[in-house]
């Protein structure tokens, strides 16, 4: 029968669709489900499949072994992590302790205190240090920032010798500048969360501070920086996830040399790191290749502990509101 | 009339020093920005001449080290075919949360993992499609393809996210308005959802494509590095972001100038990716 023509029919009614018109919505729905249901299937398919790659490594090795033996030798086919995670854990420190309470201070800045015309431009040039790829903080960390700061850091490590970790020679590829670049890195996406955040703070709170008689900071202090604290956590955490997983600008600022760094200021290497690094003479040589997928694996598993620390904290913060600032949902 | 006691000394100073010091901090995050933009361009446009950009890199150890053509051309072919991967995709993926899953169970378990993909950092991407594709040799090893597949891995998350809160915008009136009028499930979704949301999906897949356009990470064990412009993507294929970590470890002056040459290209590609995207969304009606 014709669509359209009038002629009634006893089993269907005129307004209803033929079967095959009908059968347009459940194909719809069904097919973004399974879209969406790949997703699901590919991270499980992901995991397997590094877990697969990785087993020679950790048949060798030991899971402990792998990670908390101090010697990553190539030649000798021994790779034990522990100097990787310790890079990692100090880089991501230095980029935490640095990089945090800058963007904590300019998130504030923006919120509470600029001229409100002035608020679009400094979030745009925040965020456009988030543009800028990797690789390019590496040619800039290790041209121009690594060599310029050399004469600074080494006059640090001369003065501060007696704190932990500081002191000796300062070479120039070393885990302080990495740290650095890093801590450049994720300043955007901890600004635009912590921000997120304290956009939150009901005004009510804020104005019955400044009503009370509280000086601005006093203000920023009892009413902001109290509410948004589970927010400012989790934005520092993801801030964290991000250091320990950054690559490309890290293995070229690092130095690469797989030894427990002594202090700050000496080469250092990371999990990231020494993948890109590592991969192109690891092809011929099946120990050292699973090694290295081992090291992915702990830095995927890292981060993933990391992350899901963050996004509770981050989801307490916002309760419902879910919405990340546009453009940092990466 | 009383006068309220002026604010003592002490609260006043700890304000005024707070302020400038957070005032201070501002402009040190900014401080960075402004330092690589300008050595970028101090480095970077020295560079560039017409050779730069039509030549290939000719790899000789003396002489010549020839431009950036094959580079290009590669950044543009791979992130474009990740793009047409990881864009329906993800805004497929985005549909089915925001019309069909809504808060349900399994739409939150594929919002958490979805979540859990943003973390995963771009090398373990790199290092998963090697194994994947790479060592099993499927259509020989390194690919441009391969490389695709692995960026859009890394797009996917980003075009999800922001999608999802485009559609969330949407308002359920004109969902319901054409429901009414009879349209069928499928009609609304193409004619009416997608449409009013469109600035905003253009926006976030920029933001994504501009953020796969600068990954050097899962290139490096993908589609490796090569010298010549290829047009066959089953090939290894050269990038920019290749290009200039390998001229990055190289010592020679010539090779790091014609880094800080491509790094400026790279940059700017990504800047007017990233303008795009907030004109785009400056002329949506939603938001």
């Amino acid at each position: 029968m014709e669509a359209g023509t009038m002629t009634p029919r006893a089993d269907r009614s005129l307004l209803e669709r033929s079967p095959r018109a009908r059968a347009a919505d459940p194909i719809l729905r069904w097919t973004l489900t399974a879209l969406a249901a790949l997703i699901l299937v590919l991270i499980a398919f992901f995991f397997v499949r590094l877990f697969i790659e990785a087993k020679p490594a950790f048949d060798k090795f030991g899971y402990v072994g792998f990670v908390f033996n101090n010697n990553w030798d190539v030649s000798k086919e021994i790779f034990g992590a522990w100097p990787l995670v310790v890079g990692t854990l100090i880089t991501s420190a230095i980029a935490l302790i640095i990089g945090v309470p800058v963007a904590i201070a300019t998130a504030l800045f923006v919120s509470e205190l600029a001229p409100r015309r002035s608020r679009q431009p400094l979030v745009i040039l925040v965020e456009l240090l988030a543009a800028v790829p990797s690789v390019v903080y590496g040619l800039w960390g290790i041209k121009v920032l690594a060599p310029k700061l050399q004469p600074a850091q080494q006059w640090f490590s001369d003065t501060f010798s007696f704190l932990p970790l500081v002191g000796g020679p300062v070479s120039i590829p070393n885990c302080f500048i990495a740290g650095l670049i890093m801590a450049i890195m994720i300043l955007p996406i901890v600004s635009a969360i912590s921000r997120e955040v304290m956009t939150t703070v009901p005004s009510e709170n804020k104005e019955a501070a400044l009503a009370l008689g509280a000086t601005r900071w006093e203000m920023i202090r009892m009413a902001v920086l109290p509410y948004s604290r589970a927010g400012i956590s989790g934005a520092a955490m993801l801030g964290l996830g991000r250091a320990i997983g950054e690559t490309i600008a890290v293995t070229i600022v690092i130095g690469n040399a797989p030894q427990v760094p002594e202090t700050i200021f000496s080469q250092g290497y990371t999990l990231a790191a020494v993948i890109a690094n590592e991969f192109g003479e690891a092809a011929s040589d099946p120990t050292h290749r699973a090694a290295l997928i081992a090291a992915g694996l702990v830095l995927f598993v890292l981060t993933l502990f990391v992350n899901a620390i963050a996004r509770y904290y981050v989801n307490r913060a916002q309760r419902g509101q879910r919405s990340v600032p546009q453009g940092m949902a990466g | 009339m009383t006068t309220l006691p002026a604010v003592s000394a002490r609260r006043r100073i700890t304000d005024r020093f707070m302020r400038s010091l957070m005032l201070v901090l501002t402009i040190v995050a900014i401080v960075p920005l402004i330092l690589i933009l300008y050595y970028l361009i101090r480095e970077g446009i020295g560079a560039w001449n017409a050779d730069f950009f039509t030549t290939d890199p000719t790899g000789r150890f003396l002489g010549d080290p020839g431009g950036i053509k094959s580079a290009i051309w590669g950044t543009i072919v791979m992130v474009a075919l990740a793009s047409l991967i990881a864009i329906p995709i993800g805004v497929g993926v985005a549909l089915y949360l925001v019309e069909f899953g809504k808060q349900g169970t399994f739409a939150k378990i594929v919002r958490y993992f979805v979540d859990v993909m943003t973390g995963v950092p771009s090398v373990v991407f790199g290092l998963f499609i090697y194994i994947v594709l790479v060592v099993t040799k499927v259509g020989g090893t390194f690919a441009a393809w391969k490389g695709s597949v692995a960026l859009s891995l890394l797009m996917l998350p980003v075009v999800v996210r922001s999608s999802e809160v485009v559609l969330n915008l949407v308002p359920d009136s004109l969902r319901e308005g054409a429901l009414a009028l009879g349209a069928p499930r499928w009609r609304v979704t193409f004619r009416v959802v997608l449409p009013s949301a469109l600035p905003g999906l253009v926006t976030g897949s920029l933001l994504a494509v501009a953020r796969a356009a600068g990954e050097t990470a899962p290139l490096l064990f993908t589609a490796a590095f090569v010298f010549g412009t290829q047009f066959d993507l089953s090939q290894r294929m050269n990038s920019l972001p290749l290009q200039i970590f390998n001229d990055v470890s190289q010592a020679q002056d010539r090779l790091v100038q014609r880094a800080w040459g491509a790094a400026l290209t790279l940059v700017v590609l990504v800047l007017i990716l990233s303008l795009v995207a907030r004109l785009v969304q400056r002329r949506s009606r939603l938001a």
